[in-house]
């Protein structure tokens, strides 16, 4: 998942204008230190950790509009992913807290205001909690980078103002929800009636914690939906803070449920409780079969999911180079490479392969790694221990099944999960780092021929979550752009995440899309109402 | 399901009924109170005039044997004498269909003819099916035991309108264009998903066969489509029809067979990229079961219902007596939105049950395709025996059998047209999905409570609400979970209107503009530009 358009329109500034709204106040500052970054040598992550500048507030489930502990006491740590200290011990959601989330988010459905609110109201406190968003938005960025490892240069002037768009784009949705009146083979009068589904449990990944946050419960509310919202082990802090912002902004309680946990407790039990009833899931593609198989056994409550990737991106050898090496290096290695839509097959046609790869070799061995909170730096550690090995296991994967190593393939420092910025080329189709989902910093740059085939090996796997293309013909991008499976192209450019944009999987990507127009049908249930008409004036 | 014809005729003193159902169909209704309800299905069997000439598999274009040379037996249910032997499809004619379906989506032609070109052929099948109608009427009928009058003049003229309603979408499918947040050209491509496995009822078979082929051919997918083992000989010969119209072979592939072998292949295949079916709620669980350890194949559920209706104090009561009656015993109630909870108000219950007994009793049941009969056999022995089950339990559990409660005849699957009333919540006939003609009669008070008792089920298919007050309507239009409110109406069933459930009665919905969605995939496209003169 997630970038944001800001990122991407910053990192392709020389190739297309920008636009005035992402060109704003504090975009300058990225982009300044792209230019910066350069003086940084990668040894910066061994130097002394800097001290986010935030208190850990919140680290209770927040039930019923009231931050609790979980029903059995228990906590876990949430770890500093520079250092792997804890952070704080956060309350530890299980099966009981879960019912009891659900239970709250049930009668705030069924009794509740939320619902029977006008639309225009939900819209406001979604405005007011944008607006909310935006005035805590370096202590949200501060602790998103705090428990995530990603630079906070990037959570604070692309995600945390992300944060915000998207929910003023939602509460947009929020009166503006219609349906039809349908033409009849006779005398009757035929509407459809778009209604809130009722409770949504959501699951969110770690990679992304607000955004992805963004993504579930913004429609959900707009919807009128009220919701159980369970965060990633690995990333529970900024979610409840959003959760405080969002009973200032005016929420009622048990709108809005925030569980702590793990997925084989609480996250189980909340894909196969009987009363709720809708489930998304962003995660992998193994844990949304799971949830699947969960909604089945249970009720039957419909499911998004939104999982894994292995997406190409494809270099033809009419493409800029220069441009083309930049944002695939952008492509792979935002966010350490932990983005479901990663471009992580890099397809170079064999007129350009050399120049590609060792440009992309160069352009990866600049990459600043280091502290996050770390002005100019580039990529920070791997979220944890589990992550940062096995992206160092598919690394000596790719060496020994003799993938070429350009560059990388080592920790970077001595604590923390840092991993150097790593490029393999000679990469073949059936190499595992070539098919399985790494998730961390590793390039992979393989060579075509011509369109058929690249059309034909980009489609050979059972993702389709995105893919990018890099061609200044127009039949080609065309072309390209509708044969593959794919739910997003992006054609000279990467990873615009406009919320206007749907986003979602092809194959064992996943099922339904998120954001944009198509995001409203995840969250609203349709009712046919058929009346007799007498004496109709029309039929 | 059923069809607007039926619900406008049965309700033809109370409205005007619409011009395109006028045009056959004299009676239905009104004759059938000339026949008793004891001796037709005594009578001789009449022999059903059509030849069954289609009982191989359906694969790429061409009538085949099953791989294993296996038949099954179909049967009347008039009788339980076989009908014929048919091809029995197991996981290796799946597999050589979805290698036909992959071939016709993948290389072959279908995704990539023009939308008029493909439209076109639906309109010629439409139009042959026109041309066939008595014959296929005469095969459903005798396949399925339902009334040929509500065959030919209801289900297959609907068929017929269900395609040229999806052969009219076929190139109206637009992607949009959408604002971007900064220097960035946005659009969206609607495509379609690609093979589309569908497993069909036995209770409207052509009917459920149009609501899953319309879409997923208008949207340009190529399908595999498994029968009902009770009901496979219709489909073969519309699917005969099909490329007689035009359809390149591989798009439609149909293999009959049993749902643990052929069914389960089609839900847990690989190269399936979707798949949709109508049925139980307990077999639906299986399926997404399988879709979710299989490949994520996308799925949308059709599935049971107990579907309340609600008669108010201000009703009509002699309209709502003969509605109620409908909404249950409509295809021998085997309809999964059947209205199978009749909730009265305590004000007018007894003139109700009253009146509704003497409807039932009225009901002409026999050999369905003589004229006038309103009601044939359930569609096989193990329906019959859950049904005769389901009444037992009702008479055991205290509810007051006002009519019916047998079999009728002495041979075939036919059933007395049933009546209980002061049936209680919590007794099996008012929590299960009979589906067969048992009609239960609940008494209730004020809205608040019907609201709540009505709800209080795992289904939310349908609800019927009769009423002439606009307040109780709209309040209740809102309040039932329920995917389809009929008010002052049941089981109108325009190609327009679109069905499904909420709950555990199913996901996603078919019919009208929504059923799309099940069978397109969006893609976003998202390029740089360079100097725009707007955003």
């Amino acid at each position: 998942m997630a970038a944001r358009s800001r990122v991407s329109s910053l990192l392709s500034r020389s190739f297309s204008a920008s636009s005035p709204f992402l060109s704003r106040s504090q975009g300058r500052n990225l982009n300044n230190g792209s230019r910066i970054v350069r003086r940084f040598g990668t040894s910066s992550a061994a130097e002394e950790v800097i001290s986010p500048s935030v208190q850990v507030s919140y680290t209770k489930l927040l039930i019923d509009g009231n931050f609790v502990d979980a029903a059995s006491g228990k906590t876990f740590p949430t770890l500093d992913p520079r250092t792997g200290e804890v952070i704080a011990h956060v309350a530890e959601g299980d099966a009981e807290d879960i019912n009891r989330a659900v239970k709250a988010a049930r009668k705030a459905f069924d009794e509740g205001p939320w619902p029977k609110m006008t639309a225009y109201e939900r819209s406001r406190v979604m405005l007011r909690f944008a607006d909310l968003v935006e005035k805590h938005s370096e202590e949200l960025a501060a602790l998103e980078s705090w428990d995530n490892g990603k630079t906070y240069e990037q959570a604070l002037t692309a995600e945390i103002p992300m944060v915000a768009r998207l929910f003023r784009y939602y509460a947009g949705w929020a009166d503006k929800i219609h349906g039809l009146t349908v033409p009849a083979d006779g005398n009757y009068h035929v509407q459809t009636l778009h209604e809130p589904i009722g409770v949504a449990g959501q699951i969110i990944p770690w990679n992304f914690p607000l955004l992805m946050f963004a993504w579930k419960v913004g429609p959900a509310l707009a919807c009128g939906n009220t919701i159980v919202l369970k965060t990633a082990e690995q990333t529970p802090l900024t979610a409840f803070y959003v959760g405080k912002l969002f009973l200032e902004a005016g929420l009622p309680p048990g709108v809005l449920n925030i569980v702590s946990g793990f997925g084989a407790t609480a996250g189980a039990s909340l894909a196969s409780h009987m009363d709720v009833d809708k489930l998304a899931f962003t995660g992998s593609t193994d844990t949304g079969k799971v949830i699947l198989g969960l909604a089945a056994n249970s009720n039957l409550k419909p499911v998004t999911l939104e999982l894994g990737g292995k997406s190409p991106f494809i270099v033809f050898e009419d493409a800029d180079i220069d441009k083309a090496v930049e944002l695939a290096h952008f492509a792979l290695f935002f966010n350490q490479g932990q983005c479901c839509c990663a471009g992580s097959r890099t397809y170079v046609h064999e007129k350009v392969y050399d120049e590609f790869v060792e440009k992309a070799k160069a352009r990866a061995l600049k990459r600043v790694v280091g502290d996050p909170f770390k002005k100019g730096i580039e990529q920070g550690p791997q979220i944890d221990s589990k992550q940062f090995e096995k992206v160092m296991k598919y690394i000596r994967s790719g060496v020994e099944s003799n993938a070429t190593l350009e560059c990388g393939g080592g920790q970077v420092g001595d604590k923390g999960y840092f991993i150097q910025p790593t490029v393999f080329s000679n990469v073949k189709d059936d190499m595992l780092i070539a098919q399985d989902e790494i998730f961390g910093p590793v390039q992979s740059i393989l060579k075509f021929s011509d369109v058929d085939e690249v059309i034909k090996r980009a489609n050979d796997t059972r993702y389709g979550l995105a893919a990018g293309v890099f061609t200044k013909s127009l039949d080609t991008a065309n072309r390209v752009s509708r044969a593959l499976k794919a739910g997003t192209v992006w054609v000279n450019c990467f990873d615009v995440f406009d919320a206007a944009i749907p986003f979602g999987g092809y194959k064992m990507s996943g099922n339904g899309r998120e954001k944009g127009i198509y995001s409203l049908n995840n969250y609203l249930q349709v009712k046919a109402v058929v009346t007799p008409l007498n004496n109709p004036a029309w039929i | 399901m059923a069809s607007r014809r039926v619900s406008s005729l049965l309700s033809r003193s109370l409205i005007s009924s619409s011009s395109l159902f006028s045009l056959r169909d004299p009676l239905l209704n009104r004759g059938a109170r000339r026949y008793s309800n004891l001796a037709a299905s005594l009578e001789d069997t009449i022999t059903p005039p059509v030849k069954v000439e289609h009982t191989q598999l359906l694969i790429n274009g061409k009538f085949v044997d099953s791989a294993s040379g296996k038949t099954f037996p179909t049967l009347d249910p008039r009788t339980g004498e076989v009908i014929a032997q048919v091809a029995e499809g197991d996981v290796e004619d799946v597999n050589r269909a979805v290698v036909a379906a992959r071939k016709a989506f993948d290389q072959g032609p279908w995704p990539r003819m023009t939308a008029y070109e493909r439209s076109k052929i639906l309109f010629r099948f439409a139009d042959l099916i026109e041309k066939h109608n008595d014959e296929i009427a005469a095969l459903e009928t005798w396949d399925n035991g339902k009334p040929y009058e509500q065959s030919a003049n209801i289900e297959v003229p609907m068929l017929a309108r269900v395609f040229r309603y999806y052969a009219g979408w076929a190139d109206k499918i637009h992607g949009m264009t959408v604002p971007g947040d900064g220097s960035h050209h946005v659009q969206t491509l609607h495509e379609p998903i690609g093979v589309a496995g569908q497993i069909i009822p036995w209770n409207f078979p052509l009917l459920m066969l149009s609501w899953k082929l319309g879409p997923a051919l208008a949207c340009g997918n190529t399908v595999v489509l498994k029968t009902a083992e009770q009901t496979p000989l219709s489909a073969l010969l519309v699917g005969r029809l099909l490329h007689e119209a035009g359809l390149p072979e591989g798009v439609v592939n149909i293999v009959s067979g049993f749902g643990p072998t052929a069914g389960a292949a089609i839900a847990s295949h690989m190269d399936i990229d979707k798949v949709a079916f109508t049925g139980s709620t307990d077999v639906g669980k299986i399926i997404l079961e399988l879709a979710s350890k299989s490949n994520l194949k996308a799925v949308t559920l059709e599935l049971g219902g107990k579907s309340p209706f609600i008669v108010c104090e201000d009703a009509d009561v002699d309209q709502a007596v003969e509605m109620a009656h409908f909404a249950l015993f409509f295809n021998q109630g085997q309809c999964c939105c059947a209205g199978s909870r009749t909730f009265v108000h305590e004000r007018v219950y007894d003139e109700f049950v009253e009146k509704a007994k003497a409807r039932a009793i009225n009901r002409a049941v026999g050999d369905p395709f003589k004229s006038g009969i309103e009601q044939g056999p359930q569609v096989d022995s193990e329906q019959f025996e859950k049904i005769l089950k389901y009444i037992r339990h009702g008479v055991d559990s205290g509810a007051t059998l006002q009519a019916g409660g047998d079999r009728h005849g002495s041979k075939g699957y036919y059933i007395q047209p049933t009546v209980f009333s002061d049936v209680k919540d919590d007794m099996l006939i008012a929590k299960d999905e009979i589906f067969g003609p048992v009609q239960t009669i609940l008494k209730f008070k004020n809205l608040d409570e019907v609201i709540a008792r009505a709800n209080n089920s795992r289904y939310g298919l349908a609800a019927g609400v009769f009423t002439q007050n606009l307040d109780t309507a709209n309040r209740l239009m809102r309040a039932l979970r329920v995917g389809s409110v009929w008010i002052n109406c049941f089981d109108v069933f325009d190609a327009t209107i679109p069905f499904g459930g909420y709950k555990m009665s199913g996901i996603g919905r078919e019919k009208g503009i929504y059923s799309l969605n099940n069978y397109l995939q969006v893609k976003a496209v998202v390029t740089a530009i360079k100097n725009p003169a707007w955003l």
